[in-house]
């Protein structure tokens, strides 16, 4: 397919019945996800929330067809993910940046793969760099930058081959709360100019809430879909006032409280691990 | 839109004053290498003109000196001292180019591709069992005198130090950057090229600094075993004359040689891999 033909229309995702499962290295069988049923609007933002382990991740892997599920279907536009599509990008946890390109090299990377010729991929480059605020820093390697920065290049990387399905692992946990919380703004400023659908995995209900139009709570693992809550906070957003709002609250205690059940009961699976 | 991170770049400068203190210690190092060079040369020099040593079988450092003011001045039986030099380089450096060319492409291969790594890794296994310089023997009854066979030599010497890392390369490189060039559009090829081979090529050229040694011996054993030119050859005639100087001055030019191509391939290994984090280079540098 090609790029413009891609980029016209935003495809609806979902997952139905989906079950995955991974050998561990005892040879069992361990459930990551079980069951699982979820549906992402075109130009949707979705939180999904749940404790460590409970098969968040994995979620992300099945749509981007990085892996496949057991049972169950994953489709993107209605038609089956049997590999990886090219309106999908991926933002993952760790700095997944190329260290020995430069930075202007690791964001023209996605056009050049795509056999975008060098000169409109360094423009497109250089355009998203200083979209994201790194105009200057073209020539630095990954290693140079702050934390904050290459993640900065990570999402310009990502959304230079505008992608309608953006799917995004705890992106932004690495940072520290202050710069977490302008990347999440930025985040927001670039979604609403193409919109494209979101999947946000995080385990921050703060950070899900302010910027989700729908948080997806999941159980601890196996993961089920537990609850499903409208976010029906106005936008724009500012991510560090939104909090203050009294609807924001009122959110998060209802959300929290059908969360809470399921990060103490991963809690004492990993304590009583550890004793 | 903001840039609060942009601080932070200063702190990833060099401070300018580490290079100065670098400086400073590294003439005290060299001021303690060459004072150790000198007293061990002096005490054997010393011992040799004491009659402590017998010089017949030990030699000595005037006399070493003596052979290879000699050599370059009247060459020496087999020609001219600098083709002695030429042939050895010549064998070593092909048999390293063609040696790791080799191992990296098979490494990188075998490191991709799983079934093939499952059908060849015991052969590998095998060949790599045996002792590879018994093989420089046979090489000179297939060769000849000629510098076919300490190519050869020296490229079954360097293929496996060569591959073994650039497969083990291969197989560390981090799965997320696999991903992440597969989703942002990669094809299989532009993976390799683009992911694996950088990220291996930190394996792969520790890998080289050892394998132009074993270049270098391949060449020189090669020639010990049989040759008609090349420094190995003027090290065996000198054995033969009951010349220990002459073996010594041999062993130096060889020495000097290999710290060449050492020098060569650290300005190769700055190059390909300027994009690590300079206390990294440093470390790599030094060694």
């Amino acid at each position: 397919m090609s790029q413009s033909e891609a980029s016209e229309a935003t495809p609806p995702i979902a997952l139905r019945g989906v079950t995955k499962r991974f050998r561990t290295p005892d040879g069992s069988a361990y459930t990551a996800l079980r069951d699982v049923d979820l549906a992402v609007e075109p130009g949707e933002f979705c939180a999904v929330v749940g404790p460590t382990g409970c098969g968040k991740s994995t979620a992300l892997s099945l749509i981007a067809g990085l892996e496949t599920a057991a049972e169950g279907t994953v489709t993107i536009d209605d038609r089956p993910v049997t590999g990886i599509d090219p309106r999908v990008g991926f933002m993952f946890q760790q700095d997944a940046v190329f260290p020995w390109k430069s930075v202007l090299a690791n964001v023209s990377a996605g056009p050049l793969f795509r056999g975008a010729s060098k000169k409109a991929a360094v423009d497109r480059a250089r355009d998203w760099l200083r979209r994201v605020g790194l105009s200057g820093f073209e020539g630095h390697y990954p290693h140079q930058l702050s934390g904050g920065m290459r993640k900065r290049v990570a999402l310009a990387q990502t959304l230079i081959n505008e992608p309608r399905i953006l799917l995004m692992d705890e992106p932004f946990s690495a940072l520290d709360v202050q710069t977490r919380q302008i990347m999440s703004d930025e985040l927001l400023d670039l979604w609403e100019l193409t919109r494209p659908s979101v999947v946000f995995v995080t385990h921050d209900l703060e950070e899900a809430i302010a910027l989700a139009d729908k948080v997806v709570v999941l159980t601890v693992g196996p993961g089920r879909v537990k609850d499903v809550f409208p976010i029906d906070l106005p936008r724009p957003r500012r991510v560090q006032e939104i909090r203050f709002e009294p609807r924001f609250v009122r959110l998060y205690e209802r959300i929290w409280e059908s969360l809470r059940d399921e990060v103490r009961t991963a809690y004492a699976r990993t304590a009583g691990e550890a004793a | 839109m903001s840039t609060p991170a942009r601080t932070d770049d200063r702190a990833a400068a060099d401070t300018p004053r580490a290079p100065r203190r670098r400086l400073r210690g590294s003439a005290t190092v060299l001021g303690i290498q060459l004072a150790l060079v000198v007293a061990v040369l002096g005490v054997w020099e010393l011992c040799a003109r004491q009659k402590w040593i017998d010089t017949f079988l030990y030699g000595q450092p005037t006399g070493v000196w003596h052979q290879l003011v000699d050599w370059f001045q009247n060459g020496t039986q087999a020609g001219s001292i600098w083709q002695q030099f030429e042939v050895t380089f010549e064998e070593a450096v092909l048999g390293f180019l063609i040696g790791s060319v080799a191992g990296i492409v098979l490494g990188v291969i075998l490191g991709r591709v799983q079934i093939l790594a499952a059908v060849f890794g015991p052969f590998i296994k095998l060949f790599n069992s045996i002792p590879r310089i018994v093989l420089a023997a046979i090489f000179v009854l297939w060769f000849g005198l000629g510098m076919s066979g300490k190519v050869a030599t020296a490229v079954v010497l360097v293929f496996f130090i060569v591959f073994f890392n650039a497969f083990q390369g291969t197989r560390e490189v981090d799965k997320n950057l696999v991903a992440n060039a597969r989703i942002l559009g990669a094809s299989a090829w532009k993976v390799t090229t683009q992911v694996v081979l950088p990220s291996a090529f930190t394996w792969i050229i520790a890998s080289l600094h050892v394998a132009f040694g074993f270049a270098l011996i391949g060449a020189v054993v090669g020639e010990l075993l049989g040759a008609q030119r090349g420094l190995g050859l003027l090290i065996n005639q000198a054995k033969g004359s009951f010349n220990p100087n002459g073996v010594y001055a041999g062993t130096i030019l060889v020495a000097v040689m290999a710290l060449v191509a050492e020098l060569l391939i650290t300005l190769l290994e700055r190059r390909l891999l300027a994009w690590r984090p300079s206390n990294d280079r440093d470390v790599a540098g030094g060694l």
